[in-house]
Formats: structure tokens, sequence, C-alpha cells
């Protein structure tokens, strides 16, 4: 995953300014309201320091824009990284309700150990953690991103299941 | 009953009034503080307002008017918005004092005033207008330039200086020593160390039991603490208007959220009322002798708030066009500028309030106007030559 350089500054008594370039050399910046509404604009070539205004978003459009932008690209990412090295697999395995871990913590699991693979994320409805630690809790109903062969993938379904 | 029906009438006809002129400086895209303070003055010209049923009112509801814009600019940034603030644009702060009240403090001692008046004239001079200023940043779409955070910096500055300034001023103006006034400002900062101790200590607590959501609570809560404290800080010497501020300042992040949207539309109301009475209170027939003083004033503190939004965006490395736009944006001024001088007038020196309605009249319209046009002169300058501008 390439890494973009986000400038962040603070506006004070408005909210947060992030600033960024993108790949075709246009310079972005978005501004977070502290009402919770945003700002895009793109800044001038003529005059680097004035800003041209792109668009503004409520609230909950932004949220279904970044909905839109992100939901895929964290599948993608996934898929990616599975694809570049032969044998390595990805799968989202549930949590059913009742299961022996509902309400315990990950490393009660002892996933890794036990079979190999890997948990990358729990998914509880909206909310997603990345990079779990063994503190974190889960809950029957909760998804857990998995990676590893195909046969790990396997071994933390059973285990879940219980 | 007959005189209950005379005063609801006549309130109502000031408030549609009111809403008629802010409808105009809406058109006009100017800010309506000018407009309330000239129908001020025209009221009292025909001495309808002081023989009217409503004036008791108007009295009152004024002084509730400067608490309650005092209170919101205080609920306008956090104290670690002042803090980066301060880090990042302290000598644009300085620079913003040095370069902008000496013109009002010299124009004092020239008219005769006395050091103390006119360190209150110092003040008025000084002070940006940061309602204006931030509005004309969002009508002009600036606020993502490069230039804007040296801008803001120096309103949250300014407006945290006016902390110490205000107290300082009120008890000078009304007679007291320099010890006297260093007492004023010790308390008002002790009240507000008080207040941080106290919010942080039971702020969470109080916080759960009655809800960060319930408008009715943060209304009744934050405006009730407010009046107790402005009461509390007249009582020791300092002004009225400094606890408000305080008050302001010292609530916290979510409370403070809430609070300026539910206590937004209750000052928008009040503040009007004030600027009107403050036009009021102002003798109709000085303004006009004093105009030429408060053009001349306009005219120099026009020139120095270009010279410090200059200075302080070139802190930022932003370049010329930029620092441009930064300094003709802090012009104007308004609301602070108008409570000093109602400290003064109070006190006494009835020739600041004259003054001071003409040269925020002047500076409150002429401000937004220039903030405006240097867009298309940077516009043409930078048609004139093709190659971007240097940094």
């Amino acid at each position: 995953m390439p890494c973009m350089d986000v400038i962040e500054v603070l506006l004070p008594g408005v909210g947060l300014r992030y600033e960024f370039t993108t790949a075709t050399g246009a310079r972005i910046g978005v501004i977070a309201h502290r009402d919770g509404h945003f700002e895009m604009v793109r800044y001038s070539m003529a005059d680097p320091d004035a800003s041209l205004p792109l668009i503004t978003l409520t609230r909950a459009e932004a949220d279904t824009v970044a909905e839109i932008f992100g939901a895929p690209r964290i599948s993608e990412r996934f898929a990616d990284l599975t694809r570049e090295i032969p044998g390595l697999a990805s799968a989202t395995i549930e949590i059913p309700h009742g299961s022996p871990f509902d309400g315990q913590t990950l490393g009660k699991t002892k996933a890794r150990t036990r079979t190999g693979a890997s948990v990358v994320a729990i998914v509880r409805g909206e909310h997603v953690i990345a990079s779990p630690t063994p503190k974190d809790g889960l809950l029957g109903g909760d998804s857990l991103v998995v990676i590893g062969t195909d046969e790990g993938i396997r071994g933390v379904r059973t285990l879940v299941s219980g | 009953m007959a005189e209950i029906g005379i005063f609801l009438a006549e309130l109502g006809l000031l408030l549609l009034i009111l809403g008629a002129l802010s409808a105009i400086a809406e058109r006009l895209r100017i800010s309506p503080i000018p407009l309330f303070l000239l129908a001020g003055l025209a009221f009292g010209q025909v001495g309808l307002a002081q023989d009217g049923q409503a004036s008791e009112f108007v009295q009152a509801t004024a002084e509730i008017g400067v608490l309650l814009l005092l209170l919101l600019l205080g609920l306008e940034f956090s104290t670690a918005e002042f803090s980066a603030s301060m880090r990042r644009h302290a000598p644009s702060g300085l620079v913003d004092l040095a370069l902008n009240a000496p013109p009002g403090f010299i124009a004092g001692l020239l008219l005769g005033y006395g050091w103390r008046v006119s360190l209150a004239l110092a003040g008025i001079t000084w002070i940006s207008s940061s309602g204006i200023v931030a509005r004309l940043l969002g009508e002009l779409g600036r606020m993502a330039n490069r230039e804007t955070p040296a801008v803001l910096s120096v309103l949250v500055l300014e407006d945290v200086a006016m902390a110490v300034f205000l107290p300082l001023v009120a008890v000078l103006l009304a007679g007291g020593t320099m010890t006297r006034a260093a007492i004023g400002v010790v308390v008002a900062l002790a009240v507000v160390l008080m207040i941080f101790f106290v919010a942080g200590r039971f702020g969470p607590r109080l916080g759960q039991v009655l809800g960060p959501e319930d408008s009715e609570q943060v209304l009744l809560r934050v405006l009730g603490t407010t009046l107790v404290v402005a009461g509390l800080t007249y009582a020791v010497g300092a002004s009225a208007a400094v606890g408000a501020f305080l008050v302001g300042l010292a609530i916290p992040g979510r409370t403070a959220m809430r609070a300026r949207e539910v206590l937004k539309p209750l000052r928008d109301l009040f503040a009007a009322i004030f600027f009107l009475s403050f036009g009021l209170s102002v003798e109709t027939s000085g303004v006009l002798p004093a105009l030429p003083v408060a053009a001349a004033l306009a005219g120099v503190t026009i020139l120095t708030k270009v010279a410090t939004g200059w200075y302080a965006a070139r802190c930022d490395g932003v370049g010329r066009y930029g620092r441009f736009r930064a300094g003709t944006v802090l012009i104007p001024r308004g609301e602070f500028s108008i409570v000093i001088a109602g400290l003064a007038v109070m006190s006494g020196a009835s020739g600041v309030g004259p003054l001071a309605t003409g040269y925020v009249l002047l500076l409150g319209i002429a401000g937004p106007v220039l903030a405006r046009t240097s867009d298309s002169v940077i516009g043409t300058l930078s048609s004139r030559r093709s190659a971007p501008p240097p940094a």
C-alpha cells in the first residue's frame, strides 16, 4: 500500500484542514468543520495559497462518500495481498451466537498458535477493529477477517463455531 | 393594562425594524452591526425610545446582550487552540498589538482625553471583529486558504488578550488606580482558574447527570452560570462582561459546542438590541463632527492591520497575494470595539461614543468591502503577469 502524505493544520475556532497532492498533481484540501460538515477545495495553480471550492458535504453525505470510497478498498487490499503470495488466502468468518468465544477475548481463542492463521480485523456491524490485539473482546455476530493457508482458515472456522 | 399593550407593540416594532435592517445588511453583504448603530442614532435623534415604554427593557436587554456576545466569543475556541496559536503566532500577536493599539492611544492623547480613556481608544483600534472576519472568510471561500490559519490565530490571540485588557480598562476607567486594576485582573484570572478546577473536578459527573444532549439543560445551566459569574465579577469591581467571557473560555469541548448551538439565536437577538442601545446612548449631533477624526484613525489602522496580516501570513510561509488577503480581511472592527467604547462612555467620557460609533461605522462597512475587492485586485495583478508569484 503506497502511503500518501497528508498535512494536518489546525484552524482555531473552525476545525481541521487536511492537505494532499494527488498522483495527477492536483493539490487538494479538505476542511473538517467542528460542526461535522466537510468542505473540499482545490488549490489554484497561479496562487498556491488560494483555494477554489470543489464541494461541500454534510456529515451524513460525508459518511456515505467515505463508505463508497472506503468499503471496496478494504476487501481489495486483502485480495491484493493474498494474490501476491501463493498459498495465502483470506476469509471472513462469523462468530455464531453461543460460540465458546462469545464474550471472550481474541487471545483466548489462541487461533494463531492452534491454526497458524492470523486474525487481521474484527468487524462488528459498521465498526471495524483493524489489527486487533489479544485483549480485544469478541461477541456473537462479529466477523473475523482471517489470513492464512486454506487449512488454517478452516481451522479457525471450526474453532469459533465450537 | 394599556401600558403593557404599548410596551409589547413598541418592542415588536423595534424587533421588526432590526429584522429589516439585518435583511438589508444581508442583501448588501455587510455586517449588520453598523446598521444597528445607525438605527440607534436615528431613534436617539427623534427621542423615540427614551420616552417609550420599552426603553427600560431595552437597557436591561442590552446588558445581557454584552454578556452573551462575550460568552459566545469565549466559547468559540478551546484552550488547546489557544495554546497552538500561542506557540506559532505569539510574535504575530505582539506585532498586532504594537501596530494597532498606538494609533488609538495617540489619537486619545491628542484629543486631550487623558491616558485612561486613551487606553480604551487603543483597545478600540487594536481589536478586529472576530465575528465579521470569521463570516467573511466563510463567505469569500477562504477557509482552506493557506493564510487563513494565521488570520484565525491572530483573532484567537486578540480575543484572549481581551480577557486581560477588559478588566484592566474597566477598573482604570472607573477611576481605579493601577493597583486596583491589577487586582481586577488577578480576580478575573482567579475566577477562571476556579471554574477550570470545578469543571475539571465535577464536570464529567455533572455532564452525566444533566445529559449533554439536552438543549434546555445546556441553555439554562450555561446562561445561569454566566449571569451569576458576571454578577460576581461586577460586584468585585471588574466588568460583568469579563466574567461572561471567562465563563465561555472555561467551558470545555462538547458542552461548549452544544452551548454555542443553543445560545447563538439568543445572542443574535440580545446583541442586536445592545448595538441599538449603544447607538441610542450616543449624542447624534456629535457623530458628524467626530467623523473626520474617525476617518483619519480608520485610514491609519487599515494600513496597520494590513501590515499585521502581512506579517502573520509571512510567518506561515504564505506568498505575497495571500499575505495581502490576510491583511485586508483583518480590517473590520466591530463588537469588541463597541463593548470597550461602552465602558468608556459609562465612565463619563461621552466624547468617545461618537468617535467609536463613526470608527466602527466606517470600518464595519469598509472592512468587508476592502476584503472583497482584494480578491479582484489580486485577480488583475496575477493576470497581468501570467507567471506564478514568488512565494
